[in-house]
């Protein structure tokens, strides 16, 4: 039986005998306390994202303070600043530093020559139905895995390879391991990062904002140049993100095709084992960047719409 | 009034997507300085053949002329008119200077006098001092406002208007109306109006051509698609319209019609024996409904002949005490029962099967 004008009506099967007071009573007070009903619900996703994502990079920061061994390479927890005062005076870290940032920004570059002209298709040119299909098609790469990827990039710049097998009959051949490949192989890696927010800026301009340009005198290009990139401009915003950023750490492709060349994440890498405290300083450099980088960003926009 | 110098002359116009058919074949000549409207229902071909003027879309067949040269095959930036468009589509990033000069710029017309001319095209919509807002500052309003202005600045042979007040309030609309009117009659361009909303085009237009299921019902000055609408359709979408027809029509007038009879033109009274006058039809009924509009009374009223009449009076005339169940005489002009053309079975001349007698036409009309 039903107490009379008990709760909501008509909730069948809502726990049901003993635990049903306590339950009702606990209900109304969470739906009489919005705040608190918050707190329960965001506690444990904060919880994570303050501990193991923001606790990660604190703990990062704070260990670059730290110092090592000489002799044993543990860490001792002694307070200094000479990790970055290394990094920042060691005329290598700063090369280093400054090819990662070359690179990322080659990468982006090159993302953006390439992804333009695809997501336009995809986008405005390709039938309505089948741009679906199409945008599938761009992610499909997404699916296989980074290494399988970038070890078939290998073999392709190989020495005697299918690129250099290719090149031959010109009378050149391929660029080998090293920089040029390494952007290369980056910048198909993050290919679709940059074609899906250019895809979705070109998809979303009102077929009527196109029309009034031309219907004011202004030819395909123009409209193009005038209208089209200036309103898709945050969208390749948005894209670079991705790009920059996964170019600034990446250290396995630089492995795999790199050749000798090095990068941020390969430096930390290697002496991460040896002086944890210096790769900890080095590899706040990255953060850094991409954090200036997201701030030059905001002034266009792309943050809103990424 | 299109004589041989029409700005715009469109024959045997149509355009199709896929089996359907957005505009049947049109023929409309335009003339210079023309207010011309552009009036039908949604799908009715209106947006189509605006279309067609400014060259977003290619037509089926037919051509397109503006002041005498044949531009059907023409890009939009090679036709000499510009568009208002229902959204205003201005460009976003722009400022409202940028917007405005947008087209000058466009034609390479030198800093100074753009810069001269954007701030009179800006002046004349009365918006001096938002030059350098973006769009999205501005009210709606607003937005209509540098959205002619932009496509005024340079002066185009037509200009075409995309329902372009559709979505403001009714208080702005009322007011951008007459605005509009007078900005027409002050630069004298050809503008081409579309718009589903009839008292709209009723009140602003020179002329008007109604359109229905992609054809052009009627073309003619408001006031002849409203006192002779010359198909059943014209009759009950512009304004409020009784169609007598079949046999109660033959027991009224003598003749089967079918007869449009606008309700204002009817008078109601007692029932009397007084004798009919010449030239005046009238017939006697029974009031079904009375409905308070304010300013007027609408009076429905079912005839003893068979079928449904409305009367429409100013609120404080005498016959407006009818109650419902009151016995009454309708009377009218002769000469205000226009006769149509009797086109038999033609879908979409006939808005309600249900009631042969009568339309129950579309609840505003102009008072």
């Amino acid at each position: 039986m039903r107490p009379a004008g008990a709760g909501p009506v008509g909730r069948p099967g809502a726990g049901g005998g003993p635990g049903r007071g306590p339950v009702r009573a606990f209900v109304r007070a969470l739906h009489r306390r919005p705040r608190l009903r918050l707190t329960l619900l965001l506690s444990a996703p904060l919880a994570w994202l303050v501990v193991a994502y923001l606790g990660a990079l604190a703990a990062l920061f704070l260990s670059a303070f730290w110092t090592t061994d000489p002799f044993t390479s543990d860490v001792v927890r002694t307070w200094t600043t000479a990790n970055f005062r290394e990094v920042l005076t060691t005329s290598v870290y700063w090369h280093v530093a400054l090819r990662t940032l070359g690179t990322a920004l080659a990468v982006t570059a090159v993302d953006i020559v390439v992804a333009f002209p695809i997501a336009f298709w995809t986008a405005r040119v390709a039938a309505a139905r089948h741009r679906n299909l199409l945008v599938v098609a761009v992610l499909t790469p997404l699916w296989a895995s980074y290494l399988v990827k970038a070890y078939a990039w290998r073999i392709i710049l190989s020495a005697g390879g299918p690129l250099d097998w290719a090149l031959k009959p010109l009378g050149l051949s391929g660029p080998g391991y090293g920089l040029p490949a390494m952007i290369t192989v980056l910048a198909y890696l993050w290919l679709p990062y940059m074609i899906l927010p250019i895809h979705a800026g070109l998809a979303n301009l009102p077929e009527d904002v196109l029309e009034a340009a031309a219907d004011l005198g202004a030819r395909s290009w123009r409209t193009f140049r005038s209208v089209v990139l200036p309103m898709v401009l945050p969208s390749v915003a948005a894209g670079s993100v991705f790009t920059f950023s996964l170019s600034l750490g990446d250290y396995i492709a630089v492995q795999i095709v790199g050749g000798k060349t090095q990068l941020i994440g390969n430096v930390v890498y290697s002496d991460i084992t040896l002086d944890l405290p210096l790769a900890a300083a080095l590899g706040t450099v990255p953060v850094a960047v991409v954090v200036l980088y997201l701030l030059a960003i905001r002034r266009t926009g792309a943050l809103d719409s990424l | 009034m299109a004589g041989s110098g029409a700005a715009i002359r469109l024959r045997a116009l149509s355009k199709s997507y896929g089996p359907t058919h957005a505009l049947a074949g049109i023929d409309l000549d335009v003339g210079h300085g023309e207010f011309f409207s552009l009036l039908g229902p949604s799908g009715s071909g209106k947006t189509t053949t605006l279309r067609l003027i400014a060259g977003f879309e290619e037509p089926t067949a037919g051509s397109v002329e503006l002041a005498g040269q044949d531009v059907t095959g023409l890009a939009p930036y090679e036709r000499d008119v510009h568009t208002v468009f229902q959204d205003y589509a201005l460009f976003p990033h722009m400022t409202v200077e940028q917007n405005v000069g947008y087209a000058l710029k466009v034609r390479k017309v030198p800093r100074a006098e753009r810069a001269e001319r954007v701030r009179a095209a800006l002046a004349s919509v009365r918006l001096e001092g938002h030059g350098r807002r973006r769009p999205a500052q501005l009210s709606g309003g607003q937005r209509q406002r540098v959205a002619l202005a932009r496509a005024l600045v340079d002066r185009p042979a037509v200009l075409l208007l995309d329902e372009p007040l559709a979505a403001l309030d009714l208080q702005l609309r009322g007011r951008m109306q007459a605005e509009l009117k007078e900005l027409q009659r002050e630069v004298g361009i050809t503008f081409v109006f579309v718009t589903h909303d009839q008292g709209e085009a009723l009140s602003m237009s020179d002329r008007v051509a109604v359109f229905n299921a992609g054809r052009i019902e009627q073309v003619g000055t408001p006031a002849e698609v409203y006192e002779k609408p010359a198909t059943a359709f014209v009759a009950g979408f512009v304004g409020v319209s009784n169609l007598l027809t079949g046999e109660p029509a033959r027991r009224v007038t003598g003749a089967p019609g079918p007869y449009s009879i606008r309700p204002e033109r009817i008078t109601l009274s007692a029932p009397s024996a007084e004798r009919e006058a010449a030239g005046e039809h009238r017939a006697g009924g029974t009031v079904a409904d009375v409905v308070y509009l304010g300013h007027a009374v609408r009076v429905l009223v079912d005839l003893d002949a068979g079928g449904r009449l409305t009367v429409l009076r100013h609120a404080g005339e005498p016959a407006t005490e009818a109650a419902p169940g009151a016995r009454v005489l309708l009377r009218w002009p002769a000469a205000h029962a226009v006769p149509l053309p009797a086109d038999p079975g033609e879908p979409g001349t006939d808005p309600d099967p249900g009631a042969p007698a009568t339309v129950p036409a579309p609840a505003r009309g102009p008072h």
